[in-house]
């Protein structure tokens, strides 16, 4: 009896282990497998091939990317057939992945040692990859033509990890028709966010449930609009956090109060749920500022006229800008290497493969002559693309460092209590650089 | 000993039918767990290849477990995770009780109700998270436009730090009814029915019958069904993860969720591994004093 209760115990205890090891990953394994591999050729049509460049043995690299997933994978196998016409000896098995699965995914198969020989990197993961000592030094790459920041970007203790593949900007995005209604001038390159305070109140007297403009109090706009207000985050040799300086509490107050005190931008709560950008499309919002990706989905979708401008900022303009980047997994063999490296060259800074992506209207390839990329500006709407480049001269760049997500997060958090009105602004950024200090060690 | 020897025996022979299951459990549960151990004890940050050398080489021995225990965020989860079971278990067992009881009653219509009533067992919870974002959804929730009715102004479920754990809660509870129910049906079906007819004879009540019969002849079936919501309530993430993503302001942050954060979003794995380790101790924990309280309620039938 005795014997039989121990073993009744024992399973249950063993049941137990079980069950907090693997209950979590049981239910998440209902997330939609959304990685489709894509081998689009294998390697026996190279020697068919008359003007061979390469002497080398044929080659098959693998290359992962999360921007391709949901429209443009027919756009990236384009480019890819492309670059197998000019260097017939590298094969490329291309894996597109869902930006949510991609990092997990990643980190997984780079810890196990089956890493894909190239891989597409966004700037929050970089830093936090390149110091990890897993990405190859890219520094003997050609990187002719390719956008100056964003190649700075991608550089980590001054070596040159990672080459820009694309890259958008965030522009104040806005609703001409409201304009028109409250029968105010339209936004120009010129306003300050004064301006756009004086705007958004008089859209939001058009009505209940109209709102003058929706700029989310999180890390990622938050560090941008410190910039406006001539703040930061960290000090310039990034060696402690300014997190609770006077510009910043400005620049927190300023956010806030368009939520808590003149509710031109909606709180939360009217929010109920709703997307930024729906209530943009719904025709009743204002302004927004929003990344270049917006301009297909509300060419679509907005049922009125919108144009564009350059986000104002306050004492000086800021804005963001976003890129990804391409980069080489150092565990490669030498061969898969060179090649990785010969196949993210042409697909970052090639002519052919910039024509392709524009074509598509997919996003802008990060080169510096802006000139290449005029066709971009012959679309419309917005009608006045060229504020995309003219965003260019005042961009910001998020801080790199190890701890990225940690920081953003602990932000995130501490601001937007502050928008929700349970503590002032000056509050919320002491709390949030003593937090920061706790958590991070920085360099 | 001979009675010995004959269990033994079966053991043996239990052995092969039982070894795809037992591979699957070593390999996917033990391992990873044993691995976890080692890894709680290093700075790896779950970057990098892994290699046995790496455990060595990253060694910073207990320091993961003491940032743990002095940090207030462990407990805070803890914490977190304590009030949902507060408010889960009850209510839980109520309508899971409820639901068994429909099922038992023989209408015309139980075979249907057991369909319906599984339905959100079966439906994955990420689906099931975005279905009850949108019905706890303060202005356009359907949850809230029914109060309304009833003249009552519904809170802000799930941005508001009070009431986002208890939507979590609704969301839970309406999700495991349809499970529990079914094993408590399973139970009531299994008692015998000469016992309340042996009660109805001796002019037994309906308060009597349920609380001298069925519940002490179904106790064994609620200690399983206990012992199991104990511990998926410890480790609720899916829900979390997609309703409120931890917030509003940390205020549903709990410890699964605090461990896939720390594992694949902040790259810090070895304190993520001795989370998991603490978050299991405290499972295993309050198992035992289950197993050990069952004395005081349970009643096995011999």
């Amino acid at each position: 009896m005795k014997a039989k209760r121990l073993v009744s115990m024992g399973l249950a205890v063993v049941l137990t282990a079980g069950l907090a090891a693997c209950g979590s990953s049981q239910n998440k394994s209902t997330t939609e497998q959304t990685a489709n591999e894509n081998q689009t050729e294998t390697a026996e049509s190279v020697s068919t091939e008359p003007n061979d460049q390469e002497s080398e043995a044929p080659v098959t690299i693998t290359y992962a990317n999360f921007n391709a997933s949901g429209g443009n994978e027919e756009t990236l196998n384009k480019m890819y057939e492309a670059f197998h016409k000019a260097y017939p000896n590298i094969t490329v098995e291309i894996e597109t992945i869902a930006m949510n699965d991609y990092f997990t995914t990643m980190q997984t198969r780079i810890a196990g040692g089956t890493g894909p020989d190239c891989l597409e990197m966004n700037i929050e993961n970089f830093g936090t990859y390149a110091s990890q000592g897993i990405l190859e030094d890219l520094s003997g790459a050609g990187t002719e033509g390719m956008n100056q920041t964003a190649l700075e970007a991608f550089q980590y203790d001054g070596t040159q990890y990672g080459l820009p593949e694309n890259f958008s900007t965030v522009v104040l995005v806005y609703n001409k028709d409201l304009f028109d209604k409250a029968g105010i001038d339209y936004p120009d390159d010129n306003w300050t966010r004064d301006d756009v305070d004086a705007a958004a109140a008089k859209i939001r007297a058009l009505g209940d449930d109209i709102y003058g403009i929706y700029q989310p109090v999180t890390y990622n706009e938050f560090y941008k609009v410190a910039a406006q207000y001539g703040g930061s985050l960290l000090n310039s040799d990034k060696s402690a956090f300014t997190i609770n300086s006077e510009e910043n509490v400005a620049a927190l107050q300023s956010m806030a109060d368009r939520v808590q005190k003149t509710n031109v931008q909606p709180t939360e709560e009217q929010m109920g749920g709703m997307g930024d950008w729906d209530l943009f499309e719904s025709g009743r919002l204002g302004m927004i500022p929003t990344g270049t990706w917006c301009f297909n989905t509300f060419k679509d979708a907005c049922g009125f006229n919108w144009d564009i401008c350059v986000e104002p900022g306050e004492t000086q303009k800021a804005t963001h800008f976003f890129a990804n980047a391409l980069v080489v997994n150092k565990a490669a063999s030498a061969e898969a290497k060179a090649a990785a490296q010969k196949w993210i060259t042409w697909l970052a800074s090639s002519a052919e493969a910039a024509q392709i992506r524009l074509d598509a209207g997919w996003d802008l390839p990060a080169l510096d002559d802006t000139g290449k990329l005029s066709s971009y500006l012959e679309q419309t709407p917005p009608e006045h693309r060229q504020a995309v480049f003219d965003s260019l001269n005042y961009i910001v760049m998020p801080p790199v460092i190890n701890d990225y997500q940690q920081m953003s997060d602990i932000i995130t958090d501490c601001v937007s209590k502050a928008a929700k009105g349970e503590c002032t602004a000056k509050e919320a950024l002491d709390d949030a650089q003593s937090k920061c200090e706790a958590a991070i060690k920085l360099n | 000993m001979a009675m010995k020897n004959k269990e033994r025996k079966k053991i043996i022979q239990a052995i092969p039918f039982m070894l795809p299951s037992i591979a699957g459990m070593v390999l996917f549960s033990l391992l990873p767990m044993l691995i976890a151990i080692a890894l709680s004890f290093t700075g790896w940050s779950g970057l990098g290849k892994f290699s046995f050398s790496m455990v060595s080489k990253q060694f910073i021995g207990l320091e993961n477990y003491q940032r743990l225990l002095s940090k207030g965020e462990f407990w805070t989860a803890v914490g977190h995770v304590l009030y949902f079971v507060v408010l889960y278990l009850p209510l839980s067992f109520f309508f899971s009780m409820l639901v068994a009881l429909i099922l038992n009653s023989g209408r015309k219509l139980s075979g249907l109700y057991r369909i319906l009533y599984y339905i959100p067992v079966l439906t994955s919870w990420v689906a099931a998270s975005l279905i009850w974002k949108w019905v706890l959804s303060s202005q356009y929730g359907v949850f809230n436009s029914i109060l309304s009715i009833f003249g009552m102004q519904g809170p802000d479920w799930l941005t508001s730090k009070y009431w986002a754990m208890p939507g979590i809660v609704l969301a839970s509870v309406w999700k495991d009814m349809g499970f529990y129910g079914l094993y408590i049906f399973g139970g009531l079906r299994t008692i015998d029915t000469g016992y309340y007819e042996a009660a109805q004879i001796d002019g037994a009540g309906k308060w009597v019958t349920l609380t001298r019969i069925t519940i002490p002849l179904l106790s064994p079936t609620l200690f399983y069904c206990l012992i199991m919501s104990l511990i998926n309530a410890f480790q609720i993430f899916p829900q979390v993860q997609i309703m409120t993503g931890g917030g509003p302001n940390g205020a549903t942050q709990v410890p699964v969720e605090r461990i896939y954060t720390y594992a694949f979003s902040y790259f810090k794995m070895g304190y993520a591994a001795a989370f998991s380790w603490l978050l299991f101790l405290i499972i295993l924990a309050l198992t035992l004093i289950q197993l050990k309280a069952q004395k005081a309620w349970v009643h096995y039938e011999t």
